[in-house]
């Protein structure tokens, strides 16, 4: 228990508390709260109206919510926003698939060379994002490696007919790109809770599953994915959350064809310079999040409140 | 049975299968990284042609003054978002972790987390605008786009990422270690510098690593809040890489893997090694106890 003199200690945690607190309060929270003021106000002539005016001794508050329509009517953003989610899926289930079985057999390699296969794969995400992105502009641009590989191997044919590149031999600039981008770029943020999920898995269960007759694929279905749920949500949310507002990924790869959210904020902000209509794409943006969101910190919260 | 026994397949096909998939999968990871490096000795301005070796590129880099004085501005902005990121991660991890119950507690764990989901996009956004606003109000140069306010971009994920490295650690913390420092009558902050700090000592090197190269890598927020004349390295190397492939890119691309795989496998190494041997001390200590 606690043997100290109350009031210094109350002073001591009110600092504690008080400093972060603050901090995010007015450089997190007032900001967020002022693109909120923004997405209700109009464009005027050369800035963004004030939403409070005051003048003769009246205060007036007026609030433009005409932006929020515009953004449902117009088809550039309700494009951007279901490509957003299109991709951010398609790079989830990528991640997924190559993901799972790397995940699984990490957890069932040796228990020594476990931890270097687990350096192996944080160490990218130390080097750099952009260094790692720009890297498969070579890699997939006229004559790169990996484009030469899939013309010479004829996938290049396959993907045209799928629709993921445009034209046979060319794969930049195209959904392919911009999946391959992320997918690259998300991977280890599926592997790392897939893997501490299937790690910690108890081998018994396999066992007394193939007592009782199960096939090594029955008691793989049966017990192994089930057990990982947790593992595959967290992964996912931990993919698909960050691809649906990513701007660098698709600014390098994606091309014209591949409109993303994220460049459409930008655009609006940077060339048209209309600060309100960027605000509002800002907060649907943040609306869109939250209920991936709001799935991923439930089932954080049940496998902690398991793991008790 | 044999636990390998239970593995998908038969054990020879498994095995030769899981491990054909590991390697894919690491070819997958390092391929990028690799051919950059090669192709940065590549003496030819096609990024597809291999024209023999050359070193040309590294020595247009030393003469590159725009992105030598990116790198320059870049390392400030890390150096001094990696600390005062330590400091506000270690205070906000330790209220999440101490402190079960205050005023606001649910609004504070959420903000502090918010910025790790949050789009980069809407927290450059949401920061330039305020600034802006608080730029009209008091007419002050403070609030000028610039080092300061990239700073304070960075800082805001930087704290997110360094709260849930030293948050991890708290919570392991043996809670007995600190009630045996205050029952033997130390103070709330002599318990903090002498037992606390020094036992989360690693978890704070590796939250300034972390943060550190975070804020060397962040093209988004610093594109909302640098102005004319405080163009980050990550700037200047999008601003080429948006234009296509770039051998000068390329050049400062490999210096930049080389020093952080230096660093960051010297850093493991050394908390790895550091950290055993404080486990192993405090076994020690709990052995003699009882």
């Amino acid at each position: 228990m606690m043997r100290l003199p109350t009031r210094r200690w109350f002073r001591g945690r009110t600092a504690v508390i008080g400093i972060p607190y603050l901090w995010l309060l007015v450089f997190f929270l007032t900001p967020f709260l002022i693109v909120l003021k923004y997405s209700v106000s109009e464009m005027g002539a050369v800035r963004p109206e004030n939403i409070v005016t005051y003048a003769d001794g009246v205060m007036k508050l007026v609030l433009k919510f005409s932006n929020y329509p515009f953004l449902l009517s117009e088809d550039l953003y309700f494009k951007a926003y279901v490509s957003s989610l299109k991709y951010a899926a398609i790079t989830t289930l990528v991640c997924l698939g190559i993901g799972y079985p790397f995940a699984y057999f990490m957890a069932r390699a040796k228990p020594t060379i476990q931890p270097a296969l687990l350096m192996l794969v944080m160490l990218p995400f130390w080097t750099s994002f952009l260094l790692r992105v720009y890297a498969w502009k070579g890699l997939l641009d006229d004559g790169g490696l990996v484009a030469g590989l899939l013309i010479g191997t004829g996938l290049d044919q396959l993907m045209a007919a799928a629709g993921m590149i445009a034209t046979p031999g060319k794969f930049m600039n195209t959904p392919f790109s911009l999946v391959i981008g992320m997918s690259y770029t998300y991977l280890p943020f599926m592997i790392l809770p897939l893997y501490a999920n299937l790690a910690k898995m108890d081998l018994r269960l396999l066992e007394a599953a193939a007592d009782l007759g199960a096939s090594r694929w029955v008691a793989f279905w049966l017990i192994t994915v089930p057990l990982s749920r947790a593992g595959i949500i967290a992964g996912s949310m931990l993919v698909f959350i960050p691809c649906v507002g990513e701007f660098v990924i698709p600014e390098l790869l994606g091309g014209p064809q591949t409109l993303m959210i994220g460049r459409v904020l930008w655009d609006e902000f940077f060339s048209n310079n209309d600060w309100p209509m960027a605000s509002t794409v800002a907060v649907v943006l943040v609306l869109l999040i939250v209920v991936p969101l709001a799935i991923f910190s439930k089932v954080q919260a049940e496998s902690q409140e398991r793991a008790r | 049975m044999k636990a390998a026994d239970r593995s998908l397949f038969g054990a020879n096909f498994a095995r030769g299968f899981g491990r054909a998939w590991l390697l894919g999968g690491f070819v997958f990871l390092y391929l990028p990284i690799v051919t950059l490096v090669i192709y940065s000795f590549n003496d030819s301005t096609l990024p597809s042609k291999w024209g023999g070796f050359t070193l040309q590129w590294y020595v247009k880099l030393a003469s590159d003054h725009e992105i030598l004085s990116g790198l320059w501005l870049s390392l400030k902005i890390a150096f001094l978002t990696a600390t005062t990121s330590v400091v506000l991660g270690t205070l906000a991890a330790f209220t999440l972790v101490k402190y079960r119950r205050f005023g606001g507690r649910t609004l504070f764990s959420g903000m502090v987390s918010a910025p790790l989901v949050m789009p980069e996009v809407i927290v450059g956004l949401s920061l330039l605008l305020m600034l802006v606003e608080l730029q009209r109000a008091t007419g002050s140069a403070l609030f000028d786009r610039g080092l300061t306010t990239i700073w304070l971009g960075h800082l805001l994920l930087g704290m997110a990422y360094a709260t849930v490295v030293i948050q991890a650690r708290l919570i392991d913390l043996n809670p007995q270690l600190e009630e045996a420092a205050m029952d033997l009558g130390a103070r709330p902050h002599q318990v903090f510098l002498l037992v606390t700090l020094p036992l989360i000592l690693q978890a704070l090197a590796s939250a300034w690593l972390l943060t550190f190269s975070l804020s060397l890598d962040d093209v988004v927020i610093s594109a909302f809040l640098s102005g004319p004349g405080s163009t980050t390295m990550p700037l200047v190397i999008f601003s080429r890489a948006r234009l296509g492939v770039s051998p000068s890119v390329n050049a400062i691309a490999t210096v930049i893997i080389v020093v952080v795989a230096v660093c960051v496998t010297a850093a493991s190494v050394w908390i790895a090694r550091a950290e055993r041997k404080r486990a192993a001390e405090v076994n020690a200590a709990l052995r003699g106890q009882n």
